[in-house]
């Protein structure tokens, strides 16, 4: 006979104030089972779990129910209480009467009702719970980062430093993502490159970090601690191992139509190219859509040329297999497409560009060698304006309706950089909102304004045209309530940014979520932010949400602290609550193991008896409980009804449901 | 004139909620008949927003809008300050009475593809 205990808690007046804890007690103390009711103010402090161990020893309690918040809040908290008063922790169950009772009603006569019916549904299930005891698994001592940006790479140093092995596997030839792009950065207005060439140069050096360029994620099973990783090696047709990155094979090659991507497409490169002067790993890579040799097997000059015999034109994918403890998520983002606003006339004329093209305009190693000129004649430009929130802030369908954070920054400082090298350059700024906040922003965005003498206007553009070679900026000027138009010779577009697209199928892969703009989503958003809602993956950069490097290599380091936490554990407690098959009703059906997300069921011939001393060879399911979740998904699928799991059995869900409805 | 009533039978009328607008004047950024018009189209959703209706039903504007629709287009918060100008307009024609059009007249010109708005509009045009 079960001997069960009720503690009700007042939450000071969180649940007190809609639910009539006397009578919640009065009720629970009459249900069969329940051999003892109290309610208390604070259930979770130490008096409360005071009175909880006295009860139990007192009325010797074989399990307990404490109605009181979330089980994500304090579950572990009662278990852990339940087991210093020498129960087993897995006797405890939680009725959740305030996340889904008092905050939710203010009728208190209807919230004290279905607090009683949530409180005997807890006594239901209790009532045919039983002692488990949690299993335990290894963790692999190494971390999978993907996405190789400014927030893979202080994930991965953070990491490496504290003495873990760290893979990180970036789908571009080169680890350095979009920073790597950028001239300055603001606040300090610091050359990007200086500043993070170093932390690349730190990664390539570590004996820790191993770095999977030009690689992506194809497979991942397992779970925390353990997870399998497939990793896809791209074919670069270059040997890895053998290419010095002298650069010979680029000079020689004929081919030189390919867009530069790392210039976003505003000049051309050879087939055979290495992204740019300080790409790492430095080694080259062939385009092969540009490639002659592999389009259609002419030229082959390259290889002739290269003295240590690095080109393979036959090298194909390749597959790379791996265990890791936990897995970092980094993957970045990119501008927005223009498409929906033909109005900026992006598409139609060459001198509108986005901010990310201008970066590129202004940088040495840039396009026009760092002096900006004109895409369309090469020309300096004398009067620029930029428009902010192209894209951002908007809930037509056409953009996104978010703010993307960074654009108020860094159109401040692309403006102050102009009006320092090109003093004689007018600059205007179209804005709709100046949002600066952080610290020394603020004074940056005022410098511009101040210092340099940048015109700020407070409006939208409605439309840019070209008129005699000048592009037309037509605007509100809305502190003068007038429509101005500004003969531009450059306009720049601050382009919205959204999560790198690729993010969709590597939420997928990891089961973690996405929210509707596709950034991923935390566990809790003030409590957890770097961990996704799946134990041992964690989230760092951009692809959770906008930001700059400053925040970036904030979460990448938090993310990086976690991941040591984890790593640092020779053992994991598993979750006991997992799935069990019962052998003699199995068919051998295979439908669990299809639903199964994890991995966690095979099959296995076994031999029963079946009477009269024979014996029959049937195939049933087996679960393997450290890899098991406890999802469910299993349980609900088997035909035969074979499948059920611990602590959540399918007996104790239909007690449940029958006490809710037994009123 | 400047009742409740008015001001919610405007918006009524206009199907657009005022109270998405930010003021980022993009409508009167791109609007063609900017300079002709006293009050300006992101005026128009302020204006209705305050309740400023007897402003707004003594305007010029409402005849001097174009019914481009390029401010509907090019709103990044899906208001509509063409809808709201029409429905003051609209208000304005109703208060001075007599029907501009015989209803037994619309389902001979509507095409489901003309936008409500642009067939007030030209009601309005060829009324006089
Ligand atoms: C025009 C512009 C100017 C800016 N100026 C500044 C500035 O002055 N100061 C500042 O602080 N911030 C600035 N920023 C913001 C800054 O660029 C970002 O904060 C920073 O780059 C974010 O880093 P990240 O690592 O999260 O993303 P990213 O830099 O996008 O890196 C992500 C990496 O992951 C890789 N990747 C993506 N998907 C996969 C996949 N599926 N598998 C493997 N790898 C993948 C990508 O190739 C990339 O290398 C600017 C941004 C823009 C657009
Ligand atoms: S083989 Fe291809 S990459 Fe090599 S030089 Fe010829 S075109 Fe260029
Ligand atoms: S950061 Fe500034 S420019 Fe960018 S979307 Fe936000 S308000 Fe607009
Ligand atoms: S474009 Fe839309 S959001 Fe902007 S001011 Fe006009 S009505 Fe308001
Ligand atoms: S519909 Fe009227 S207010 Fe709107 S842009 Fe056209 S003319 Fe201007």
């Amino acid at each position: 006979m079960q001997r069960i205990g009720v503690f009700i808690c007042h939450c000071g007046s969180n649940i007190a104030a809609t639910v009539d804890v006397e009578r919640v007690t009065e009720a629970l103390a009459k249900e069969p089972g329940v051999v003892y009711a109290v309610n208390y103010q604070y259930m979770c402090s130490e008096n409360g779990q005071q009175l909880i161990k006295n009860a139990i020893a007192e009325h010797r309690l074989t399990g307990i129910v404490v109605c009181s918040c979330s089980p994500r809040m304090h579950e572990a908290t009662f278990r852990k209480t339940a087991e210093a008063a020498g129960l087993n922790a897995y006797m405890v169950e939680i009725a959740n009467i305030r996340e889904q009772c008092s905050w939710i009603h203010k009728d208190i006569e209807e919230a004290t009702e279905k607090a009683i019916v949530l409180a005997r549904t807890a006594v239901a299930k209790i009532l045919l719970d039983k002692p488990l005891t949690a299993g335990e698994t290894g963790v692999t001592k190494r971390a999978l980062v993907i996405g190789g940006g400014i927030a893979g790479i202080q994930a991965a140093l953070d990491i490496a430093d504290a003495g873990y092995e760290v893979d990180i596997v970036e789908k571009r030839p080169t680890i350095g993502g979009r920073m790597a792009q950028l001239d300055k950065t603001f606040p300090t207005l610091d050359c990007s490159a200086c500043i993070l060439t170093p932390k690349m140069v730190d990664c390539a050096q570590s004996d820790k970090i191993n770095i999977f360029s030009y690689s992506e994620v194809e497979e991942v099973k397992g779970f925390v601690g353990n997870f399998d990783v497939k990793i896809r090696k791209k074919a670069r047709h270059v040997d890895e191992t053998k290419c010095t990155g002298c650069g010979v094979c680029m000079a020689s090659c004929p081919s030189k139509k390919g867009l530069n991507e790392f210039n976003m497409n505003l000049n051309n490169r050879p087939a055979i190219y290495i992204p740019f002067a300080q790409a790492i790993p430095n080694v080259a890579i062939i385009d092969p859509e540009q490639c002659l040799k592999l389009k259609s097997d002419k030229c082959g000059l390259c290889q002739r040329k290269c003295g240590v015999g690095a080109i393979d034109y036959k090298q194909e994918d390749s597959f790379v297999e791996r265990k890791y403890g936990a897995i970092v998520v980094a993957t970045g983002f990119r501008p927005i497409k223009l498409d929906n606003f033909n109005e900026f006339g992006y598409a139609d004329n060459k001198d509108v560009v986005t901010s990310l093209e201008l970066e590129r305009l202004m940088n040495a190693a840039g396009p026009t060698k760092g002096t900006l000129l004109r895409p369309s004649d090469g020309k300096h430009p004398k009067v620029i304006t930029f428009i902010q929130c192209v894209g951002s802030r908007d809930v037509s369908g056409c953009g996104k309706p978010y703010c993307s954070k960074i654009c108020c920054m860094y159109t401040a400082k692309h403006a102050m950089l102009i009006r320092e090298k090109y003093p004689d350059t007018e600059v205007h700024v179209f804005y709709i909102d100046i949002r600066t906040p952080g610290k020394n922003y603020d004074e940056f965005y005022r410098r511009a304004v101040e210092q340099y003498g940048v015109d700020y206007i407070k409006g939208m553009v409605g439309k840019v045209y070209n008129e005699n070679g000048k592009l037309m900026v037509q605007g509100s000027d809305l502190l003068d309530n007038k429509q101005i138009v500004i003969p531009s010779d450059l306009v720049v577009l601050a382009t919205a940014i959204e999560p790198d697209p690729s993010v969709r199928d590597i939420a997928t892969k990891l089961t973690i979520s996405i929210d509707t703009n596709d950034f991923l989503t935390e566990a809790h958003a003030k409590l957890r932010p770097v961990e996704s809602p799946t134990a041992g993956v964690f989230l760092a950069g951009v692809c959770q949400g906008p930001k700059d490097v400053p925040e970036t290599v904030s979460q990448a380091s938090a993310c990086a602290s976690k991941v040591i936490g984890l790593l640092a554990k020779d053992k994991l407690k598993g979750n006991p609550c997992v799935s069990h098959v019962d052998e003699n009703m199995c068919t051998g059906c295979s439908q669990c193991e299809q639903v199964c997300p994890y991995g966690a069921i095979t099959y296995i011939d076994k031999e029963f008896r079946i009477g009269g001393g024979k014996t029959e060879t049937r195939r049933v399911a087996s679960v393997n409980p450290a890899v098991c979740q406890g999802c469910g998904a299993c349980t609900v699928t088997c035909p035969s009804g074979a499948m059920d799991l611990y602590g959540f059995s399918s007996a104790q869900i239909l007690k449940e449901v029958e006490a809710i409805c037994k009123r | 004139m400047s009742d409740i009533f008015t001001v919610e039978n405007i918006k009524r009328i206009s199907g657009t909620d005022v109270r998405k607008c930010m003021k980022c004047g993009k409508c009167s950024g791109r609007c063609p008949a900017f300079d002709d018009m006293d009050i300006k189209p992101h005026q128009f959703v302020t204006m209705l927003g305050q309740g400023r209706v007897e402003e707004l039903l003594s305007s010029k504007a409402i005849f001097n809008c174009l019914s481009c629709m390029a401010c509907v287009e090019r709103c990044p918060r899906g208001v509509a300050p063409a809808n709201v100008i029409e429905a003051v307009r609209d208000t304005v024609e109703r208060m001075q009475g007599g029907d501009a059009i015989k209803a037994e007249d619309i389902p001979a010109i509507v095409d489901e593809l003309i936008p409500q708005q642009l067939l007030m509009s030209a009601f309005r045009k060829y009324k006089k």
